[in-house]
């Protein structure tokens, strides 16, 4: 690993000051991607900002604004006090099972939340330095578009990079219309909606999100929902525990009987950043919640993938992973088979 | 950082000199060292040791004893100290500000339990206890940990008295090479506080509720130990003794063939 300086910091202007003054300087939050990534020289900060001390942890109702009734949850809190708190548990239930579907315990420990939302992706042709790679050193072209890329996009890809962004916590925020609150520079806070805050490469993979350089996450913010009761979230992946997704779906159901009144559906493991089932979405509003149903929302969904050389079998993976989390958000969150 | 692990009981003299009567004088003299004790393990995986349980179950509960030189400060870049409590000792210790806890607690503090596996995060040999909370020590910087309590595989005994995690793990055997067994051990001895205070895992049913004191199922288990890996493939043998562990009542291995 490169040297780097190591700088304690207590408040979050603080931090984004200190960050103002060395282009080379990167925040320090749970470490397990960043670490990683610098083990690897595919980061190379020459100063680390330690901003796990901040008072950025707590979870509380919102009571006043766009969000009033909905949750915010600390940048700096831990994935696992997130997943557990009785308030997400019990109103979005489906945030706990997206946080709880992602890595090991010890990893959701170490983890915070605006740390999952920056995870960077996990395609090793990015963390390969002798590889090609546009997001890793843009204009060096991209390895997985010829090469290996069983585990890379099928939506949203562009000639520049086919990689997949890995967090499950994100597609659950997707689905929940989450906002994600940022420090800026001159230490107001602006919101960004979490569906506009993860970018498609196009020409620019280097760029994973829509934050401005010394920007800070404070806080993330759910609405109220009234799906709580028929969420769910779905991941498939290589092995039963700790791997990323080939797909993940987190979907909501909002009913009227057995009329869909509304659905929320976004997709993981698909493309450069939470895929929503716009198409999915639209199809499901206003029908009812069977079988036939969920099937067509799905296809149609899938119809518009472009699938890589290796990865042909996410498209009917898809269609089933879809209908599988519709017919479980149907049944109900606290179902027990 | 040297303490006094000399004082060997009548019952330990006994036994090392049964054991090794070669080292016998070299450990009265110095205390109980890495050669010695990669020597009981193998002792122990011949069998050798069966006969002598009790003490034996004494001897792997002891800390063993490393002296290791402070760092120079003029010839470290980007020095670190960090104040934190290991095993609940208060200790001190100088760092280049890349160190690892890991290589902290391993290189510079003598506590070689921790095991480097991987150093990515993807094995789980690494893991210790972070004021109360699993975490992996190969993705922490030592210089994150100032204040910190790090509990590690040698603080778990108590008075040469194995944690009961320890005691279930040798009983159901669950472990062939060793190696990833540190971190399972602190994995699960941390699991149990977690299963206390209800938290919840993927595979929870109900997670709207939350039900303190939850008794984990062999898939819960699966699930929350899945950050472990052990390449030897004891899986049943860990499952069974953290059950043990949690219910305090003898368990049977379950186990099937892949359907």
């Amino acid at each position: 690993m490169r040297p780097f300086k190591f700088t304690n910091t207590t408040t979050s202007y603080a931090a984004i000051n200190l960050l103002d003054k060395n282009p080379n300087a990167s925040f320090l939050a749970g470490g397990t991607n960043l670490l990683d990534l610098m083990k690897e020289d595919v980061e190379r900060p020459d100063e680390l900002i330690d901003i796990t001390r901040l008072d950025l942890t707590s979870i509380s109702s919102i009571t006043t604004g766009t969000n009033s009734r909905g949750v915010s949850i600390g940048g700096l809190g831990k994935n696992t006090d997130a997943a557990n708190h009785q308030l997400i548990r019990k109103n979005y239930p489906l945030l706990t099972k997206a946080i709880l579907a992602g890595a090991s315990a010890q990893i959701r420990n170490m983890a915070t939340n605006g740390g999952n939302l920056l995870q960077r992706t996990r395609c090793s042709y990015f963390y390969d330095t002798a590889m090609p790679c546009n997001k890793r050193m843009p204009g060096t072209g991209c390895g997985a578009m010829d090469g290996f890329n069983r585990m890379h996009a099928i939506f949203g890809w562009s000639d520049n990079c086919v990689a997949v962004y890995p967090s499950d916590m994100a597609v659950a925020l997707s689905a929940l219309n989450a906002s994600i609150n940022v420090m800026q520079q001159d230490g107001k806070i602006r919101s960004i909606a979490i569906n506009d805050f993860h970018r498609l490469p196009e020409t620019h993979p280097e760029k994973d999100n829509v934050l401005n350089r010394g920007e800070l996450i404070t806080s993330i913010e759910l609405p109220k929902n009234n799906f709580a009761a028929h969420a769910a979230y779905v991941k498939v992946r290589d092995r039963n525990s700790y791997a990323f997704a080939l797909v993940s779906v987190a979907a909501g159901l909002v009913l009227d009987g057995n009329k869909i009144v509304s659905a929320h559906i976004s997709m993981g493991g698909v493309a450069h950043k939470p895929w929503q089932a716009l198409k999915a979405e639209a199809i499901l509003k206003g029908k009812t919640a069977t079988l036939t149903n969920f099937r067509l929302a799905a296809e149609a969904e899938m119809s518009e993938a472009k699938p890589l050389s290796h990865n042909k079998f996410k498209v009917g993976l898809g269609i089933n992973t879809i209908i599988s989390a519709l017919e479980m958000a149907l049944k109900g969150t606290d179902f027990k088979a | 950082m040297s303490q006094n692990n000399t004082k060997l009981t009548e019952e330990e003299k006994r036994l090392f000199g049964e054991l090794m009567p070669e080292e016998l004088d070299e450990i009265i003299q110095s205390g109980l060292n890495r050669r010695h004790f990669m020597k009981l393990i193998g002792l122990a995986s011949a069998g050798l040791l069966a006969s002598h349980l009790i003490g034996a179950e004494q001897l792997f509960a002891r800390a063993i004893d490393m002296e290791i030189e402070d760092l120079n400060p003029m010839a470290v870049e980007n020095g670190v100290t960090v104040n934190f409590k290991v095993n609940s000792i208060e200790k001190k210790v100088l760092i280049d500000s890349r160190t690892t806890l890991l290589d902290t607690l391993r290189e510079r503090l003598g506590l070689t339990g921790s095991k480097k596996g991987c150093d990515h995060g993807q094995c789980g040999a690494c893991t210790v206890i972070v004021d109360g909370n699993r975490v992996l020590s190969c993705l922490t910087l030592a210089a994150t940990c100032e204040g910190k309590s790090v509990i590690t595989i040698e603080g778990l005994a108590k008075n040469n008295e194995l944690n009961p995690m320890q005691s279930a793990f040798l009983k159901h055997d669950s472990f062939q090479c060793g190696f990833c067994t540190p971190g399972q051990i602190c994995s699960a001895v941390a699991l149990m506080k977690e299963a206390k205070e209800g938290q919840a895992s993927y595979v929870t049913h109900n997670i709207r509720e939350t039900v303190t004191g939850i008794a984990l199922s062999d898939d819960e288990i699966a699930e929350r130990m899945s950050g472990n890996i052990c390449r030897c493939g004891a899986y049943p043998n860990i499952v069974a003794a953290i059950k043990e562990a949690q219910t305090g009542k003898n368990i049977e291995q379950t186990w099937l063939f892949a359907g």
